[in-house]
């Protein structure tokens, strides 16, 4: 056989070989593709509040959002609602919303809750988890801040403080 | 009800012809040279005798897998008796093919004793014929472990020749590696003798030690009790923070390191213990009988046999068996893990020792048939993938727990 | 040069055994009788032995290697087994959801020898990088040593030689010579071996002098065959990793509940969940259970629908029933390569609370009714005419908090706590009644209402596993492939017999690559039919 043809065959076939490897590997170093990253759009999704309005995320793009998982179960999420209220009203007119993610309780357990801590940012029920399973919620409080083009810009795992807030929101505020 | 008795007898008298049987061969084989005989008269007749005994003992084996299946409304397969009574089953059905192909008594010499110890070693747990629960309710169960188990049997036979051939080749006037590591071989086999003996003495005896453990579990009238344990054999080893409730003939020696998985890990310790001691003293006692190693009094037996056939049957069990077995032990176990778990594969550790006796057999053929290694190394390759299958099928399933494990002893 | 030369006067490429022009076997010439060519390749030069030159030969040339093979296959084997002496991650028996919990479980149950383990990776071995390029790596070489060894293993069989050199026909473990009387007709002999050995299914290839029977060619494919087979299961095991390709889901349903199957389109209803036991009479024999049962049946009635709306999650969905029936262990209900099996279940958990409201004022009269949903707390229901019960809080899962505040320590009902308020709106006056543990609170000593218990709804909640797995089609036919190719390399073999007749000299050979017992009988009972005085020599290779 000719020797160059040779060559190219077995170039080629080695090419292949080599690829497979690379996306072996590359796959089981990434578990789950579908996971939201750091740069990539934000999933949208829809939820009713718990006054019974239904709030949609991309609805809000040209807005910073803080996008906050929780539960009143959750001792660290009750420390940070202060701090996300304060935030919240520091910085609504500038451009900023917090939607509250509560996982899977009842209307009759959040409300009161809400009540206690004075909160006035929309709270969405995710009634089914459905979200919480979407974003592959694992330890709660996770915090997702999403910037006016729908991007997710970071997330936080664990709670939060006020200064953490100020610093990550002043990165999501529309210029 | 009737059906249950008479498969139980069937197997009974299975037992007992496959004793009579592995008698007659051994007569057979050592018998050739007292004097005043034709030693190939000898063989020839007794040999006969023998395989007609393994016939019959087939024969009834199979009543009782027929009944046994009738009555139960299942294959045979779905506990650890039933499961070893059916490999048994199969070692014999490929020792009988095979005997039909190459018409040679000394195969039957090793492989119904091995038959014997197998069939002894499945007596040993729980006889019972319980309705199978929701996992095994599939027809993949007939399937997959009769398959799989065919394979090993016709493997088991590949074993048989390999160690028949390491008795009839390794040199024994002079102790070499090859005659420490054969007697190895036979004193594990030994231990397998052993530990069917002290179980079925001591289950006889009734000399029970029961435990106490720490932990605590639901019991049926959905109260918290405190775990119990029951000892057949006499207890070494104590599971970890445990008392005696019943004390029996001795006190424990020491505690399970408390890693051992599960609460019978220190009762499985302890029976391995005791299957340890007692094939060592089989195997002790056999040597001052005989005054040489075990390989040296065998060999003389199987003198005048060819090498290059015993060789050959080897590699032809292992190359008809490594087929079924891949097909019974890996393809049909993945199609059935597909239906019942939704994923053919799930590196169970079950799955992954019938992996690792694929991959072994698989570079036992490629070294055989690329690297040309024949006789004596592919002798010792397949007895030592036949202790990967005990490992897979015993070890397995009573140290490492996972989602195929049976109630065990 | 990179060549070598036969005493014929063919060029042959390096690595040849047996001339490509005349057959007479190269090496007997350099190392002497004893190494008699192999058979494996009929002599032929691997091509990967011909050239090394340039990086990608000598990639090339390594994992065409059997000997490389059997190095991955044997690494392989003891990585699997290491990875079964303690428990994967995914198998171990204790919930451990982050990292540092995984770390102290090893650590904790196997002592140092978990945490090297864990150190090590191997609680996630089959998955592991390392793992993975072995798998890639043994995939390579099943490529590369196939390609190598079928093309010139292919040109070989094709064209089979009748005369085949005498020192090749010498050289074979089955050989025999005889000297034949002057007159005996070498052409007749021929012709009788040839219908002898037709008869036994082998296809002749002959001339006056000289005879090649052959049998069972095919078998030789089997080795490529089975490598193709493996090589498109590996392929479906990669394919697994496209996004889309696999999905592994899990679902707590409980009963009349109907959820969102997390990455699909899809819902799953439960309308009701069942255990069965296998009652005595079923039994083939009596077996004592101490008091227990053993279970028949694990089911699951559902109901799954499509969800028109599923580009937005979380809106409300669209359903269409797309199918109903029973979801059973081994059983599993499969709707378009999506697989939902029955896999768990919780019995006998609370799902509602119920009460009867007392007026102990009028003499302990029942008012009426109180449901209490744990999963779906109305705030406002009517008991009677005039009578109304709010809920003001619900903690599914109470637990007095540090601050001395009632709390819920997750959002499963495992311990509801309830506080009513009883509103009477004929007096217009109000009353708090706190419900917890099974006892009821009231708020004033002489409190006029009071709940009476009645027995609460239990459901069960049953866990579906959701599974798509798009390459098992693949899969399965690679192993099919894997099959057809080891029952033809292992079932049949390849033999040959050479009959050769030189002036009065008979040459006999005979060449299978496996069960030589076999050849030996037919080739015996041959000789024995046409009665050649030949007797074959038992050349022992051991």
């Amino acid at each position: 056989m000719d020797k160059k043809n040779r060559t190219y065959i077995r170039v080629a076939i080695l090419g292949v070989l080599l690829a497979a490897l690379v996306f072996a590997v590359y796959t089981s170093f990434v578990k789950d593709p579908n996971a939201v990253k750091v740069g990539r759009e934000a999933p949208n999704f829809s939820l009713e509040q718990l006054n019974g309005s239904a709030v949609t995320l991309s609805d809000y793009r040209g807005k910073g959002v803080i996008l906050n998982f929780w539960g009143t179960w959750c001792e660290p999420c009750k420390k940070e609602m202060p701090d996300l209220q304060r935030q919240y009203e520091a910085y609504k007119d500038k451009g900023l919303v917090v939607l509250g993610v509560n996982i899977g309780e009842s209307p009759v357990t959040v409300e009161p809750f809400t009540k206690q801590f004075g909160i006035t940012f929309p709270i969405l029920m995710d009634k089914q988890s459905e979200i919480t399973k979407l974003y592959r919620i694992v330890p709660i409080p996770s915090t997702f801040f999403i910037d006016p083009d729908g991007k997710v810009k970071e997330i936080f795992l664990g709670p939060l403080n006020e200064d953490m807030i100020t610093e990550k929101v002043a990165k999501i505020l529309p210029k | 009800m009737q059906l249950v008795q008479l498969s139980d007898w069937l197997l009974d008298i299975a037992f007992v012809l496959y004793v009579l049987a592995s008698i007659v061969f051994v007569v057979a084989m050592t018998g050739k040279n007292w004097a005043g005989r034709d030693p190939k008269q000898h063989e020839l007749k007794y040999g006969r005798i023998a395989y007609w005994l393994a016939l019959i003992g087939f024969i009834a084996q199979t009543g009782y897998v027929v009944f046994r299946w009738v009555a139960g409304g299942h294959s045979p397969t779905s506990n650890m008796f039933e499961f070893m009574a059916f490999l048994d089953y199969c070692i014999i059905l490929a020792y009988l093919i095979i005997y039909r192909i190459y018409k040679l008594t000394v195969i039957g010499a090793f492989v119904l004793p091995l038959g014997v110890i197998m069939l002894a070693y499945s007596y040993v747990f729980p006889k019972e014929i319980t309705p199978l629960i929701p996992a095994l309710q599939s027809y993949w169960l007939h399937i997959h472990v009769t398959t799989a188990a065919l394979g090993e049997g016709i493997l088991a036979v590949g074993f048989a020749a390999g160690l028949m051939y390491l008795v009839r080749t390794v040199p024994q006037d002079v102790a070499t590696k090859s005659t420490y590591w054969l007697e190895i071989v036979l004193a594990v086999v030994m231990m397998l003798a052993g530990f069917i003996g002290m179980e079925s003495t001591f289950s006889r005896l009734d000399h029970k030690t029961v435990f106490e453990l720490s932990k605590e579990q639901l019991n049926f009238q959905g109260e918290m009790e405190k775990m119990k344990v029951e000892y057949t054999l006499p207890a070494i080893v104590a599971p970890e923070g445990s008392k005696i409730v019943q004390a029996g003939p001795m006190a424990p020696l020491f505690t399970a390191p408390s890693w051992m998985e599960g609460k019978d890990a220190a009762r499985k310790l302890n029976t391995m213990i005791w299957s340890v001691i007692s094939g060592l003293v089989l195997y002790g006692a056999l040597r001052l009988i005989l005054r040489k190693r075990l390989g040296a009094a065998m060999q003389p037996a199987v003198k005048d046999i060819d090498p290059e056939l015993i060789d050959e049957i080897s590699y032809r069990a292992i190359s008809i068996g490594y087929p079924v077995f891949t097909l019974g032990a890996l393809i049909f176990a993945m199609i059935w893990a597909e239906e019942a778990w939704g994923r053919f594969w799930g590196w169970d550790p079950k799955e992954v020792w019938a992996l690792i006796v694929w991959l072994f057999y698989s570079a036992y053929l490629h070294l055989r048939l690329s690297r040309g290694w024949i006789g004596a190394k592919s002798a010792w390759m397949s007895v030592i993938g036949f202790v990967i299958i005990l490992i897979t099928l015993v070890v397995v399933n009573l140290v490492i727990a996972g989602l195929h494990s049976y109630a065990g002893v | 040069m990179d060549q070598i030369k036969c005493k014929c006067g063919h060029a042959n490429p390096v690595g040849t055994m047996l001339c490509e022009s005349c057959g007479r076997p190269l090496e007997l010439e350099i190392k002497g009788e004893a190494s008699f060519p192999d058979m494996r390749y009929e002599g032929m030069a691997r091509r990967s032995q011909t050239y090394s030159r340039t990086i990608i030969d000598r990639i090339w040339n390594y994992f065409s290697s059997v000997k490389v093979a059997i190095g991955i296959i044997v690494i392989l084997l003891v990585a699997s087994a290491i990875g079964t002496v303690f428990p994967q991650q995914q198998y171990i028996p204790v919930p451990a959801p982050t990292e540092p919990d995984v770390a102290r479980f090893y650590t904790d149950t196997y002592g140092k020898l978990g945490t090297i383990y864990y150190t090590l990776g191997f609680h996630n071995m089959y998955s592991s990088w390392w793992f993975v390029t072995l798998l890639v790596a043994l995939g390579t070489s099943l490529v590369i040593c196939s390609l190598d060894r079928v093309v010139p293993l292919y040109k070989a069989l094709s064209k089979p030689r009748v005369n085949q050199h005498k020192s090749f026909l010498k050289g074979q473990k089955f050989y025999g010579e005889a000297e034949l009387s002057p007159e005996t007709d070498t052409a007749a002999l021929v012709e009788a071996a040839s219908a002898a050995l037709r008869k036994r299914g082998y296809r002749i290839f002959r001339n006056d002098q000289a005879m090649m029977a052959e049998k069972g060619r095919f078998s030789r494919w089997g080795p490529y065959i089975n490598h193709i087979g493996l090589i498109i299961f590996l392929l479906g095991v990669l394919l697994r990793n496209v996004p889309g390709f696999y999905l592994d889901e899990f679902v707590w349903v409980r009963e009349g509940q109907t959820v969102a199957i997390p990455d699909t389109p899809y819902y799953v209803k439960n309308v009701q969940y069942h255990t069965e036991y296998w009652k005595e009479e079923e039994m083939a024999q009596e077996l004592d259970l101490k008091g227990g049962a053993i279970v028949k049946s694990y089911q699951t009635d559902a109901i799954l629908y499509l969800n028109k709306n599923a580009d937005l999650p979380g809106s409300t969905p669209d359903l269409v029933e797309i199918k109903s029936g029973p979801i059973v262990v081994n059983h599993p209900m499969e709707h378009e390569g999506l697989a939902l099996y029955q896999t768990g279940v919780q019995e006998m958990q609370l799902g509602a609370l119920n009460f009867v409201l007392v007026d102990k004022k009028a003499g302990n009269k029942e008012v009426g009714p109180i449901k209490l949903d744990l999963y779906n707390v109305s705030a406002e229901q009517q008991v009677a005419e005039g009578v109304k019960v709010r809920v003001l809080d619900y903690f599914p899962d109470f637990v007095m908090g540090k601050d001395g505040k009632p709390a819920t320590q997750t959002n499963l009902p495992k311990n509801p706590m309830f506080a009513l308020e009883v509103v009477s709106e004929e007096d217009n006056t109000s009353e708090k009644l706190v419900y917890l543990s099974g006892s009821v609170i009231t708020g004033k000593e002489d409190s006029r209402y009071t709940l009476d218990f009645k027995m609460p709804d239990l459901i069960d909640i049953s866990g579906l596993m959701v599974r798509k797995d798009k390459a098992v089609p693949l899969i399965y036919f690679g192993s099919f492939i894997f099959m057809v190719g080891v029952a033809m390399g292992f079932f049949w073999q390849h033999r040959r017999i050479w009959l050769q007749f030189h002036g009065t000299r008979v040459m006999l050979a005979g060449h299978t690559n496996k069960n030589w017992y076999g050849l030996k009988q037919e080739a015996g009972s041959m000789i024995e039919q046409v009665k050649l005085p030949i007797t074959i020599e038992d050349k022992s290779k051991a």
